[in-house]
């Protein structure tokens, strides 16, 4: 079932939580909603859920308009961040609490509801943690709990909540990686709110980047990854060195050095920022390159698949720079050694 | 050593403390109930005015507890949930009655019902009698018992958050499923607790009473106010044997308590 968010605003007192959002979702897509704190992702979920009044903009399901309809008649699926488990209730009545409260109508019979969540617990594989309350759970035990019960009505559209925000690492990785194969299962339509981009570029087939309740940017992980539209999305995603610079002539100068930067944009003369991510910059020890400025190495760090080095420019600024494990010891840095810096290709640069 | 020394008698002015006013109170007051033996005593609280004053305190509890249980609930489920203009308003309302004296409160339902008020001769024009007479005595009694369940249930109201319930709404639950379903089993005993005390007080309340009921006896007096009767006429046998049956039921609802208490304590 498609999602089309048209023009919503939502406003908390003075607090502008959703400011005129507009989005689709294609029956069976699976988009992340990325965005930090306070950017309007949530409240944006639960109005599609109906769990939150937009003040403004409407809402359709398939095509079906369900600005104002409750909760219940709109067949979405909501995952909390915080499970919102019944507490007073075992796994298995959690998982048949959306099927108990049916209409008596189109209510499974008592063995039918039985036979369902049995099904449903296989699928997250909680089948021998039944008859267990929520409290004697893990946390990742605990947001499977959630997701059979969401899934038990069969819902068309699944919403998740942050779904792994309270989860430790090691968990994290591992639910991600299977919840993307129960939607390649399922394709059930599913919007996922996070703050972590990592999450969101890894599971998503497109991802919205959110900012101050408006969209900043919609696209797949790679394009808004190697092509953001605005400065936030590029200092969101990742690392990213920012270098405050102006442009003459068609060339940008970054401290004395000029470095060729996209200057379409620009004015002659007027102040402009570049972006240019870690691992795009190289480190030299001699002087090879036009475009090289100078720094000081101030701080190594080797742990990891790279090393990550951090350094002052000539100009005082502090610049991140990500080396290979064998670039690292091929030049043998250390806190104090003289350097010169270098974008590794010109179209690494952005400007916004 | 000096520790141990602040800690010994920290505890040992606490017990000196207890002892000197609850358990040798408690003491005299089953003491003297079999001051005169035994048969005294059954005499004393198995006289019609004992019975029907222990029996007009039992349905004065028995009616202000399902009352202010709904009220509690209701009044709860609103401050927790939802934001509304007055919402302070009615908070500070709620612990009105803890704030003003027994005795005060009593006096306001005289100045609103009684034969001098302003509503007093269409009272009586209609023959509706509320002071000095049973309704009298269960709003004085509501008035002053119905903080216990709010007070109760908001702190713990807040602190689970609508989370569950929201839930509840997103997989289809209508308003009656939610509450049958989630919300009351998940107060449970933040309510029984609340009901223990609500009880407790309901059982006990002298002031506000004693204001309203106009001390007829055989008619309007509940027990306690039968206790301060008989203590008056110098019976002190029987008004501490009908003192013993109010300390008996206190104990009760003591233990209760405990046990309600320590059941929230447990994980789930």
């Amino acid at each position: 079932m498609s999602i089309e968010v048209q023009d919503l605003s939502k406003r908390f007192g003075t607090f502008q939580a959703a400011d005129a959002v507009s989005l689709q979702v294609a029956s069976g897509e699976l988009v992340g909603l990325l965005g930090p704190s306070g950017s309007g992702k949530t409240t944006l979920l639960r109005m599609i859920a109906g769990l939150e009044t937009p003040d403004r903009g409407s809402i359709l399901l398939a095509g079906r308009d369900v600005t104002r309809s409750r909760a219940a008649e709109r067949g979405v699926g909501f995952v909390f961040q915080h499970y919102a488990l019944f507490r007073h209730l075992s796994v298995f009545e959690n998982v048949a609490f959306g099927l108990r409260v049916q209409p008596a109508k189109v209510r499974l019979s008592k063995q039918g509801i039985k036979d369902r969540v049995q099904e449903l617990l296989r699928l997250v594989q909680l089948e021998t943690l039944a008859e267990r309350y929520p409290s004697q759970l893990s946390g990742g035990q605990r947001q499977r709990v959630a997701l059979a019960r969401a899934l038990a009505v069969e819902p068309k559209i699944l919403l998740l909540d942050e779904p792994f925000g309270a989860l430790d690492a090691r968990v994290r990785k591992d639910l991600r990686r299977w919840l993307r194969a129960l939607h390649e299962r399922l394709h059930v339509t599913t919007l996922f709110v996070t703050h972590d981009q990592e999450e969101a570029l890894e599971l998503s087939d497109r991802v919205v980047i959110m900012h101050q309740g408006r969209v900043e940017q919609v696209g797949t992980p790679e394009a808004v990854y190697h092509s953001p539209s605005t400065a936030f999305v590029v200092e969101f995603l990742g690392d990213v060195n920012i270098f405050h610079c102006r442009t003459e002539d068609g060339r940008t100068y970054i401290g004395a050095p000029s470095l060729d930067a996209p200057t379409d944009r620009q004015q002659d003369a007027a102040p402009t920022r570049v972006f240019v991510r870690p691992h795009l910059l190289d480190i030299s020890l001699g002087w090879t390159d036009s475009r090289q400025f100078r720094a000081a190495v101030l701080m190594v760090n080797p742990a990891g698949p790279i090393v990550r080095v951090e350094l002052e420019s000539e100009w005082g600024a502090i610049v991140r720079v990500d080396l290979s494990q064998e670039r690292y010891r091929e030049l043998g840095l250390r806190p104090g050694t003289p350097v010169f810096v270098a974008p590794k290709a010109e179209d690494v640069l952005m400007t916004a | 050593m000096r520790p141990r020394l602040v800690r010994g008698g920290l505890i040992g002015v606490a017990l000196a403390f207890l002892a000197l006013c609850l358990v040798m109170p408690l003491v005299a007051v089953f003491a003297e109930a079999f001051a005169k033996g035994f048969e005294v005593y059954w005499a004393s609280i198995s006289e019609p005015e004992a019975r029907r004053a222990l029996w007009l305190t039992a349905v004065v509890a028995g009616l202000s507890v399902p009352l202010n249980m709904t009220f509690g609930i209701a009044a709860a489920w609103a401050i927790a949930r939802f934001r509304f203009p007055g919402r302070q308003l009615l908070v500070t309302l709620i612990d009105l009655p803890f704030a003003v004296s027994p005795v005060i409160s009593g006096l306001i339902f005289v100045l609103l019902f009684g034969a001098q008020s302003a509503l007093g001769p269409w009272l009586e024009a209609h023959d509706i009698t509320i002071i000095f007479a049973i309704p009298g005595i269960m709003l004085a009694t509501l008035f002053v018992t119905f903080p216990f369940v709010a007070r109760e249930l908001i702190p713990m109201m807040e602190e689970q958050g609508a989370d569950a319930e929201e839930a509840a709404v997103a997989l289809g639950a209508s308003g009656v499923q939610l509450f049958w379903r989630v919300t009351l089993p998940q107060i449970s005993w933040g309510l029984m607790h609340g009901v223990v005390l609500l009880t407790a007080r309901a059982v006990g309340e002298f002031g506000a009473v004693s204001v309203v009921s106009g001390h007829i006896r055989g008619l309007t007096n509940t027990a306690p106010l039968h206790v301060e009767i008989l203590y008056n006429e110098y019976q002190f046998a029987a008004a501490f044997a009908v003192a013993s049956v109010l300390s008996l039921f206190a104990l009760l609802s003591l233990g209760l308590r405990r046990a309600v208490e320590w059941r929230m304590a447990q994980p789930r």
